[in-house]
């Protein structure tokens, strides 16, 4: 199904889809930030790696969009004010330590890799054929990243501490991947997207029984609900960074 | 007068490699899906082996200006995603190419992708060694990780299975 949708659909399907491609794009902006400093070698190349997966699933979903819209991506991407950015609060904060962006990039792999199963039966093709490609490049990163949750929560005392320290302030931004944006309920009713509560407490399952195998523990504060159009004071920092050379000479052919 | 021709176009596809893997054309590596022609206007159906390979623009704007040079007056390259690019595509042959090339390739997995990722390292293209590990499963490109030949002790790359 690709024509068929009436105008209120595809303006509520195109908000969606922003918000999955600024998610994406977000926090490839801070994986890269790993490259040429995190702790080993192979741990650079795989962060690096990662961070270039997720900015290729950002611009699948711009591109869907812009099927939709006719934005270009790059106007998105390089000409918006932060405030106008649509991605979730847990992707845009600093990097903080290895720990903080390991688990901060494990429970995003671990949504994501729920979120596509259930998009891969979404009626609107393009959305389902993208979301069979990405979850073959999520295997793995999600195998990566458990992986070293669990060898990181339960290494030494000092591992474990951090790791949980990470959890202890990701886990209340956890709320937010799941508020619906406007309209979203429609999408929903014609089956072109998930409901996100129902999601979200498979989400917390699945954390949960992979904290306890790696000897951490799922924090006890309840995570906050709120909508996307807010932000923390990171963003607009981060957005600076990202748009700099773009802005300098906006009509650059490149 | 164009001479153009879905075979023509096929066979001119031929020259436009992956620049990241030089060894094989587009057709071998399995990213072209489809060829039409319509007078002297082509579309080619392309499919990316990864989501963000960096090579895929240069892929989309070789295959515009081979057709154009072999008088294509309209090109069209369109991505498709479905079914999603897998290594399973790659020819015994293309195989072969890529072995001495030096970048080895899993075996056919019948899309059961976890199943391919425990069975661990492909096949070591030096040696032909299957005495070989996984160091990391992430590489130098994004098609690619990095595994170890406990018999020749060599590092060598392979395709991920996907």
């Amino acid at each position: 199904m690709k024509t068929s949708l009436d105008n209120p659909v595809k303006a509520a399907l195109a908000g969606r889809l922003l918000e999955m491609a600024d998610d994406e794009l977000i926090l490839a902006h801070r994986d890269s930030e790993w490259t040429g400093h995190a702790p080993i070698l192979e741990e650079d190349i795989a962060f690096a790696n990662i961070a270039q997966d997720e900015m290729g699933h950002a611009l699948i979903w711009y591109e869907i969009r812009r099927s939709l819209t006719g934005d270009d991506p790059d106007r998105l991407v390089f000409f918006r004010e932060p405030s106008e950015f649509r991605n979730v609060q847990m992707v845009e904060l600093p990097k903080g330590d290895w720990a903080f962006s390991m688990v901060r990039q494990w429970m995003f792999d671990t949504w994501e890799w729920l979120h596509l199963e259930a998009l891969e039966k979404s009626r609107f093709t393009p959305i389902a054929d993208a979301a069979k490609k990405i979850r073959k490049e999520e295997t793995y990163h999600l195998r990566h990243t458990g992986a070293w949750i669990h060898r990181l929560g339960r290494g030494t005392d000092e591992s474990n501490r951090r790791m949980q320290a990470a959890l202890d302030q990701l886990w209340p931004y956890g709320g937010q991947i799941t508020w619906p944006p406007a309209d979203y309920q429609l999408l929903v009713d014609q089956s072109l997207m998930p409901g996100l509560s129902q999601l979200g407490a498979r989400w917390k399952e699945k954390i949960q029984s992979d904290l306890v195998k790696a000897n951490l523990q799922l924090p006890g504060s309840v995570p906050v609900s709120f909508s996307r159009d807010q932000h923390s004071q990171y963003l607009t920092a981060l957005i600076e960074e990202l748009q700099q050379v773009a802005q300098l000479e906006a009509e650059a052919r490149w | 007068m164009s001479c153009l021709s879905e075979s023509s176009v096929w066979e001119a596809l031929e020259d436009v490699k992956d620049p990241e893997i030089p060894v094989l054309s587009i057709v071998e590596l399995g990213v072209v899906r489809t060829v039409s022609v319509n007078g002297d206007k082509a579309l080619v159906e392309i499919t990316p082996t990864f989501s963000a390979c960096p090579a895929y623009q240069v892929m989309v704007l070789s295959v515009d200006a081979k057709l154009r040079e072999l008088g294509a007056r309209q090109v069209e390259v369109r991505t498709i995603l479905s079914p999603p690019w897998t290594t399973d595509w790659l020819s015994d042959e293309a195989r072969e190419k890529l072995r001495q090339f030096g970048l080895a390739v899993p075996a056919r997995h019948g899309g059961k992708l976890d199943a391919a990722i425990d069975a661990g390292a492909a096949v070591c293209p030096y040696c032909g060694s299957s005495n070989t590990r996984q160091t990391n499963s992430f590489g130098c490109t994004a098609c690619r990780s990095i595994a170890f030949c406990e018999d020749c002790r060599q590092p060598f790359e392979q395709l991920k299975p996907v």
